[in-house]
């Protein structure tokens, strides 16, 4: 079982159509071949900059995409590959989403009404109550309105959610920041003891450092693909045993690893390079890399560069 | 604590409401002052044989030669003592006639608002769910197109199909012809209300409707409608706990603050229906010069919009948790 993934997904990819002057329309690419595993028991780290698709990533298994998304690809949960309905069926039971920010709390409804949800059976308030405690959210938190909470407190109020719903696949998007360094590790210990239960947990993060040290396992993203799967050991042992040149690079650009950037900067969607996504910013380039690079195993784990070894 | 609270704000109100007031009775005695209107060639009328020198007795006796401030300040003092003079058409007090003619009126703007509210909220509700897709389009026109339509065309259209050629509802008046007063009943008086009030809400039915749908298309594209959809809440739990919830408060708003078009198109709409209400005594007081009426009419109906915005102001604070903090905190 510990081997099986509870959660694949396999060459997703997403594209808006837009409306460009008049009536000209075209088809902004903001996922592609994206590939993602998680297992019961697991926590997965997604890395990745703004704009490399991570929140997409989290909506399109959800379900959430507005209705002007092209979905390719397959997500499949416990081995079956999810319609649009299996996922609306699923969601909130089975998926939960711990969102980013207090945007994501309606604005007229008290805290305690929205943690639980509609019609809350008692062993549901029991265990608000009890994560409320957990948190250090008193009990004047649940009669409060999302606009009296401060970033810190909403953000604990997103987790708890997770908790709540009891689900088996947990996506976070961005649980930590907001949150000083011991809440942000009680937050990440509560999806530890959920990994531990048995539940999958995806962690997307800006943090890498806590993802390296929290994670069993880290996807790294970029411009939308995912560029290396890989044991977070890897990631803590560093730049040598990593494979491809942005998960190094990304290694090196930590403060503690030298704090040193690489030019360039992500391409914007509507501009994706032929073939390798990050060859435009990689010292390794050569022809070969504007050919399509499939995902491939090296060193127990997966990378996308046709120059790993 | 909360008593002081209370004193304040309705002490703010007050100060708001007579300043109010002062500055709109200013402003139209003025105007009433500069118009061409002759008030004793209005109060003669068509008497004939008054002489000059009656004709200057009698603008000694009303001190029409005094400044303006003066008789602005006489005015004044006689409307405190909630002596509004006397009508020139009616021949009576106009305190009078403002009582008896708003009573009409309110059940007739009363009827066109509810109507324009509920209807004109469900609609909107109905587009902002389908949003994009042919009933939308399709209702989306019809208020842009109702958008258009002047009151008073429409009150005619109304009378053409449903009185003249269906015989539906009465031509007009707020009453059947040549029946004592004590003997009508309650149905004739909502038989003769309908169409007039139909008519009114047209004005800000379709309004109604375009803004609540603004409001639920940009709610349901919100946030927290993606994270109650990702908390696996069905469209109906959606819409039921985040989506009515959402919009009800500029539905609110709206709806109060869409006393001063009511009363405007409450002129036109008992015009064409010669209905007896305060509008159509508005516009008869103004065709006959009747400045006491007229002045007494626009104080009134100064006020009547005042506690339509008051009344909005006080339920935003009510119903939104976050103004709520915000009056309290003032």
């Amino acid at each position: 079982m510990k081997n099986e993934s509870i959660l694949s997904v396999k060459n997703l990819s997403v594209s808006f159509h837009m409306y460009e002057k008049g009536l000209e329309q075209y088809d902004l690419k903001v996922i592609s071949n994206m590939t993602l595993d998680v297992r019961p028991g697991e926590i997965v780290a997604i890395a990745g900059s703004s704009g490399s698709g991570k929140s997409l990533l989290a909506h399109a298994v959800m379900g959430l995409l507005p209705e002007n998304a092209v979905i390719s690809g397959e997500i499949s949960y416990k081995g079956k590959i999810l319609s649009q309905k299996d996922k609306e069926k699923l969601r909130g039971k089975e998926f939960a989403l711990v969102p980013q920010s207090v945007s994501f709390l309606d604005p007229l409804m008290k805290v305690e009404a929205q943690v639980r949800g509609p019609k809350p059976d008692k062993a549901k308030i029991e265990t608000q109550k009890e994560i409320f405690k957990r948190f250090q959210l008193d009990e004047k938190t649940e009669k409060l309105y999302p606009f009296q909470l401060s970033g810190g407190m909403a953000r604990r109020v997103l987790v708890s959610t997770a908790v709540i719903s009891g689900a088996e696949v947990i996506i976070a998007d961005e649980p930590t920041p907001g949150l000083d360094l011991d809440m942000a590790m009680e937050a990440l210990k509560v999806f530890r003891e959920l990994a531990d239960e048995g539940k999958a947990v995806i962690l997307i993060t800006h943090d890498i450092d806590l993802a390296f040290h929290m994670a069993d396992r880290i996807a790294v993203f970029y411009a939308g693909t995912t560029v290396e799967m890989a044991d977070a050991e890897d990631f803590r042992q560093g730049e040598l045993v990593l494979r491809h040149p942005y998960s190094k690079a990304l290694w090196r650009a930590l403060p503690q690893n030298g704090f040193e950037p690489i030019p360039g900067f992500q391409p914007y969607a509507k501009y994706l390079p032929k073939g390798c996504l990050f060859s435009p910013r990689c010292r390794y380039k050569t022809k070969e890399c504007e050919e399509k690079i499939p995902m491939r195993e090296v060193r127990g784990g997966y990378v996308r560069c046709i120059h790993a070894d | 604590m909360k008593r002081k609270y209370y004193l304040k704000f309705t002490g703010k109100y007050l100060v708001r409401m007579v300043t109010l007031l002062i500055a709109v009775s200013v402003i139209s005695f003025v105007l009433v002052s500069l118009s061409p209107v002759d008030p004793v060639q209005q109060y003669v009328g068509s008497v004939p044989n008054v002489s000059v020198e009656q004709r200057a007795k009698i603008a000694e006796y009303w001190g029409l030669n005094d400044p303006p401030v003066e008789r602005f300040l006489a005015w004044g003092k006689s409307i405190l003592h909630s002596d509004f003079g006397v009508s020139l058409l009616y021949r009576r007090p106009v305190l009078d006639i403002i009582k008896e003619k708003s009573a009409a009126s309110l059940a007739l703007m009363t009827a066109a608002w509810v109507f324009s509210g509920v209807i004109g909220f469900a609609v909107g509700c109905m587009m902002g769910i389908w949003n994009g897709k042919w009933p939308d389009k399709i209702l989306k026109k019809v208020c842009l197109v109702m958008c258009s339509i002047p009151t008073f065309w429409i009150g005619i259209v109304f009378l053409m199909i449903f009185s003249v050629q269906l015989g539906w509802f009465p031509m007009g008046m707020s009453v059947p012809k040549g029946v004592p007063p004590e003997q009508v009943t309650l149905l004739q008086r909502i038989h003769h209300l309908i169409l007039p009030a139909l008519t009114l809400s047209f004005l800000s039915f379709a309004n109604v409707a375009l803004h609540t749908r603004e409001k639920l298309v940009d709610v349901l594209e919100s946030d927290y409608v993606l994270f109650a959809k990702a908390r696996g809440e069905s469209k109906w739990s959606v819409l039921k706990r985040h989506g009515f919830r959402n919009i009800m408060l500029p539905a609110v708003t709206m709806q109060f603050g869409s006393f001063s078009e009511l009363f405007g198109g409450s002129v036109l709409a008992e015009n064409v229906f010669s209905y007896p209400g305060l509008g159509a005594a508005a516009s008869a007081a103004g065709m006959a010069s009747d400045v006491p009426l007229l002045l007494g009419i626009t104080l009134f109906s100064a006020l009547f919009v005042f506690v339509g915005n008051m009344l909005a102001n006080i339920i935003y604070g009510i119903v939104d948790p976050q103004i709520r903090e915000g009056y309290g905190n003032e």
